[in-house]
């Protein structure tokens, strides 16, 4: 349990070359064992080996009142996912709301490199920040819409995409009442966050819950009968994104305002 | 390169993913159910006055939606997976239903064609020598028959192939429409008008575009426009697009009214970003002066002089072809300037003249049915019958 909690604790980039050696050659090693076991023309996927997916539900759980705006997560994300720039997976909105008049909100580069104060203008009385990502639907438009069924979801509940049947129409990205897919301009297909999927099914952490240093953002498990996340939904005032639009959000967050959309 | 934007955008929503393709996507499917109507009201209904375009109509409707999927093609990701909305539909999606809809229709149009020119095909292929006498014996299908009792079944087949046509040019056209109007995230596409709206804007472009290239097509070939059919063609164009405008007034008009949500956002995006294309192009300039102009047509038919009502309806078709055009531009890139976040909106969006998606691709693809209808023309010339 020790060596786990060392583990994660351990900084995303800098890792000595040794060690990126070892890791990068029992990586290899791992993946050759893979391409041996599976049939020819068969993907392996990017789930973890021996993930059972009817164990898991995934959910996610923002609490804006614990955000603080560093963007680190939009960061890790980007490195976690070789997102291309310009285009987000997750990103972080700021809200500055005065007493009277419009709201201030914004999201520089997606808060990827945090936000500078701004002169508003504005006497703010109430100011938070709102971390956004696909919000995993469980009826969700993005799916329905896709013509060759590229767009899926998995069993524990998360939504992705297949790169390799994604024709790159564009239509989910229109159906997506969240702003949370965008065609990725290398691949040219459609992209979202993954919940890292890659991750989560190899018994980590998604990059953005990893890095987040105030706890703003946890994943949790609905099938997990000691789970904090599934505790706090079924006991405290959670919020989804747009829930007159009926998609069943699978991201809740807690403390959110009704300048959020 | 980054576009001016005004307000809060989601990060992802500063991009236009739907181009000018998606633009000439339902700008061509609709001449071409616009155009098989006028084909129709003579092959199905009868309508003599529509003889002399009859056959031309059917020849424009093959042309444009022989092209109708390219836009499409050109538009995806990945192109070389298109077929598999075909093969593998997904059929939640109403995108799904394009293969089945276009290659049905498609079907019905050829064998259509197939029946309306066997005889000419015929006659072609007994009156030539060589290479083109074994070009036609081929489109003949290896069926001579040209007995007036053959001819008699032919007429009555074309009837029956024109009339299942008109459902399925309008579930063609239609259900371009229902792509946009049945998106719920995307409050200006998202009514169920959005189809009706389509269907009508199609009949206007493709009854618009037969003005216009009868109206040449008989400059160029030193024969007559016939008074009846302009007349005709105007007063059907008059009736659609008074529909068409009407629908267009009402979507908007209903939401103002409610005071919606989303009329902040749509009263904003018509009186900036879209304030040329949808006020000057759809409503007034496209809108309004046809509808005088047409107005004045069909009213003082009587006491019109050929020329004048030639001039008059060949103007308002082609400030209706721009109206209808503008229309399409309006939903489709109207719908992708503002943001999902409701509060910002993107500025500007001005495609570019070489990209894979630009101008010249969109006018090159819009080119080649014209190719197409001269080349249909000089293999099976569609107005013969009215030169003996």
């Amino acid at each position: 349990m020790a060596r786990h909690d060392k583990d994660s604790a351990r900084p995303l980039i800098p890792i000595s070359r040794r060690e990126f050696l070892n890791r990068s050659s029992s990586a290899l090693a791992g993946s050759m064992v893979i391409a041996l076991i599976l049939p020819e023309g068969s993907s392996a996927g990017i789930a973890g080996a021996d993930y059972d997916w009817d164990r898991h539900r995934w959910v996610y759980l923002i609490d804006t009142t614990k955000c603080i705006g560093c963007g680190s997560c939009v960061r890790a994300c980007r490195a976690e996912n070789s997102v291309p720039e310009d285009m987000y997976r997750t990103w972080v909105e700021r809200y500055e709301i005065p007493a009277e008049g419009e709201a201030f909100i914004d999201s520089p580069d997606g808060a990827e490199h945090g936000f500078d104060p701004v002169a508003t203008g504005l006497s703010v009385r109430k100011g938070f920040f709102v971390p956004k990502l696909c919000n995993h639907c469980d009826a969700t438009p993005c799916i329905q819409v896709c013509p060759v069924g590229a767009s899926f979801a998995t069993r524990d509940g998360v939504v992705l995409v297949d790169p390799e049947h994604c024709i790159g129409c564009g239509y989910c990205v229109q159906a997506c009442p969240y702003g949370s897919r965008f065609i990725n301009p290398t691949t040219h297909t459609a992209d979202k966050c993954t919940l890292c999927y890659h991750r989560i099914t190899t018994g980590r952490k998604t990059a953005c819950v990893e890095i987040c240093p105030v706890g703003a953002r946890r994943l949790g498990d609905r099938k997990n009968p000691d789970d904090e996340v599934i505790e706090i939904l079924a006991t405290q005032r959670v919020e989804v994104l747009q829930p007159e639009l009926l998609t069943r959000p699978q991201a809740f967050y807690l403390g959110l305002d009704m300048e959020v959309r | 390169m980054f576009p001016e934007l005004t307000g809060f955008l989601f990060p992802n929503d500063i991009h236009i993913h739907w181009s000018l393709m998606i633009v000439m996507y339902p700008y061509i499917t609709g001449l071409v159910a616009g155009a098989f109507l006028v084909s129709s009201l003579y092959h199905v209904f009868g309508r003599e006055e529509f003889k002399p375009l009859g056959r031309f109509a059917l020849a424009t409707a093959l042309c444009f939606l022989a092209v109708a999927g390219l836009p499409l093609l050109n538009h995806l990701g990945h192109p070389e997976r298109g077929i598999n909305v075909i093969i593998t539909p997904n059929f939640t999606s109403a995108m799904a239903g394009f293969g089945i809809l276009y290659a049905s229709y498609f079907i019905v149009l050829l064998l259509e064609v197939w029946f309306v020119f066997r005889v000419d095909i015929i006659d072609t292929a007994a009156r030539s020598r060589g290479l083109k006498r074994w070009f036609f014996a081929a489109l003949a299908l290896g069926v001579y028959d040209t007995s007036p009792e053959a001819q008699a079944l032919d007429r009555k087949i074309t009837r029956v192939l024109a009339a299942i046509g008109i459902p399925m040019a309008c579930l063609l056209h239609g259900y371009v429409g229902f792509l946009f109007g049945a998106l719920k995230a995307n409050p200006w596409w998202s009514t169920p008008l959005m189809p009706v709206i389509f269907l009508f804007s199609a009949m206007v472009s493709g009854i618009a575009l037969l003005i216009v290239l009868y109206q040449v097509a008989m400059k160029l070939k030193g024969m007559p426009i016939e008074r009846n059919a302009i007349s005709a063609m105007a007063r059907w164009l008059w009736l659609f697009m008074i529909m068409s405008l009407t629908m267009e007034l009402l979507e908007i008009m209903m939401l103002a009214y409610e005071r919606a949500e989303e009329w902040e956002v749509i009263s904003h995006l018509l009186t900036h970003q879209l304030s040329f294309s949808f006020i000057s192009l759809q409503m007034v300039g496209g809108g309004l002066i046809p509808l005088i102009l047409l107005g004045i047509v069909v009213l003082m038919d009587r006491y019109m002089d050929d020329r004048i009502r030639n001039t008059l309806t060949m103007v308002s078709s082609l400030l209706l072809l721009l109206q209808v055009l503008a229309m399409r531009w309006n939903v489709v890139i109207g719908g992708q300037m503002f943001s999902k976040s409701m509060t910002g909106f993107r500025e500007t969006y001005v495609p570019e003249m070489f990209a894979k998606e630009g101008i010249l691709a969109a006018a090159l693809i819009f080119f080649i049915p014209f190719v197409l209808l001269v080349i249909f023309e000089k293999v099976l010339p569609t107005f013969r019958h009215l030169e003996s």
